[in-house]
């Protein structure tokens, strides 16, 4: 098999996962004490009937299928049909469910950018985050600095991801502390007229949908 | 929009209240409808259904005049049994 | 934690080990069968302290806020738990042969 660095199908070959993230040092390392009780309380309820193997993968299937793509696709179509924008707003689980994006107990409340207002989400009490559309959270999300910073000091936490909102921009920092989950919509990036729904969802970022970071430029 | 305080409670153990707003004074956002009680939930007990609440607070008011930006806000969402009716 | 003090937020990527996809998939499955709530989960990840945000990452204290949870559940006892990874860890030096039973 040719070593080349540039072909994405030889990514898993360059330690690199399919998402072009690294993988985490796992299989070839001492065993932890907490690894051991994860090997051994899942092959107990196995044993016991409760779970078996295949779901377990399942469920791993399931969560890897979820990425900010399925978020993007949400931006995208509110970005071009006005009425679906509309109920996004007026009720995200609902909007998005008819999109196949189905949140399950939780509700979403999507927040929506302007040139007047800046939405940033986070959850200081947990990691709660909007996983059927964003899948799982980064670990900067789940951090104590972010959770902790986001609150006191918004501005300063996004121009450390690189945004740096004007004075005359409101922030409303949204603090994830029930049942709700939140995705915010960035506002549609100009000189975009005429793009396609697909086209418009490669410019929607996952950062941008936390509203730590802004869309693409085309 | 109702005004609305947030208790100033500390009972130890599981609430979904944070600390860095309790006893500080917002506006309802929404009313989000009822949910099952989360210090219930927590203990595995059966758990009764109370009203959930959005209330928006401004930075002023949770972090005092040396706030970032005063005027920007914070949104959370709040159960019921944690607020107390603010009479302007 | 809100409003505490911390350092920079570092915004690198990771993509989860498998043992950790496995945690997230067993908390997934667990509550939605009704053996713990959300909350349940969250509880006994509180009760931990602060020392265990520190010394403990994000997995490590899921499986054992999961376990706690099962435990209290008495969907095993910790003789089972103790028994069973004694014999998980007598199966090899990594996770990959020790899984592999």
């Amino acid at each position: 098999m040719p070593h080349d660095h540039h072909d994405h199908d030889h990514f898993h070959h360059e330690g690199m996962s399919p998402s072009g993230h690294p993988y985490r040092a796992d299989n070839d390392v001492p065993l932890t004490y907490w690894q051991t009780m994860e090997i051994a309380m899942r092959e107990i309820l196995i044993e016991k009937g409760i779970l078996t193997p295949e779901a377990v993968q399942l469920q791993i299937d399931a969560m890897d299928a979820r990425s900010p793509a399925n978020g993007a696709a949400v931006v995208a179509r509110a970005w071009t049909d006005p009425e679906f924008k509309a109920r996004l707003l007026a009720n995200g689980s609902d909007a998005t469910r008819e999109m196949g994006f189905d949140i399950g107990p939780m509700h979403l409340v999507a927040v929506e950018n302007t040139d007047a207002v800046h939405n940033v989400i986070v959850c200081t009490l947990c990691s709660c985050y909007p996983r059927n559309l964003l899948g799982l959270p980064p670990d900067w999300y789940k951090s104590r600095a972010y959770r902790s910073r986001t609150v006191k000091e918004p501005r300063k936490v996004l121009s450390e991801f690189g945004l740096d909102l004007p004075d005359d921009v409101t922030v409303r920092v949204h603090d994830s502390t029930a049942d709700m989950r939140y995705i915010v919509l960035p506002a549609r990036p100009a000189g975009t007229d005429g793009m396609s729904e697909a086209e418009l969802a490669a410019l929607v970022t996952r950062d941008s949908m936390i509203g730590v970071g802004a869309p693409k430029q085309p | 929009m109702a005004r609305v305080r947030v208790r100033e409670m500390m009972p130890p153990g599981h609430v979904r209240t944070p600390a860095y707003l309790r006893g500080k004074t917002g506006e309802i956002e929404r009313e989000l409808g009822p949910f099952a009680n989360p210090e219930k939930l927590a203990y595995g007990h059966e758990a009764e259904k109370r009203d959930l609440y959005r209330v928006r607070f401004t930075m002023r008011e949770i972090w005092g005049d040396g706030a970032e930006r005063p005027e920007d806000t914070l949104d959370a969402e709040i159960y019921a049994h944690w607020l107390e009716q603010v009479d302007d | 934690m809100g409003g505490n003090a911390a350092g920079t937020v570092l915004p690198e990527n990771h993509d989860f080990a498998l043992w950790e996809k496995r945690v997230d998939a067993l908390m997934v499955l667990c509550s939605s069968k009704g053996y713990f709530t959300v909350d349940g989960l969250r509880r006994a990840l509180e009760d931990m302290g602060e020392a265990a945000f520190e010394e403990m990452s994000y997995y490590e204290r899921w499986v054992a806020a999961v376990n706690q949870n099962l435990i209290e559940r008495n969907l095993y006892t910790l003789e089972e738990l103790g028994a069973k990874m004694a014999e998980v860890k007598a199966r090899g030096e990594t996770y990959g042969e020790a899984t592999g039973g």
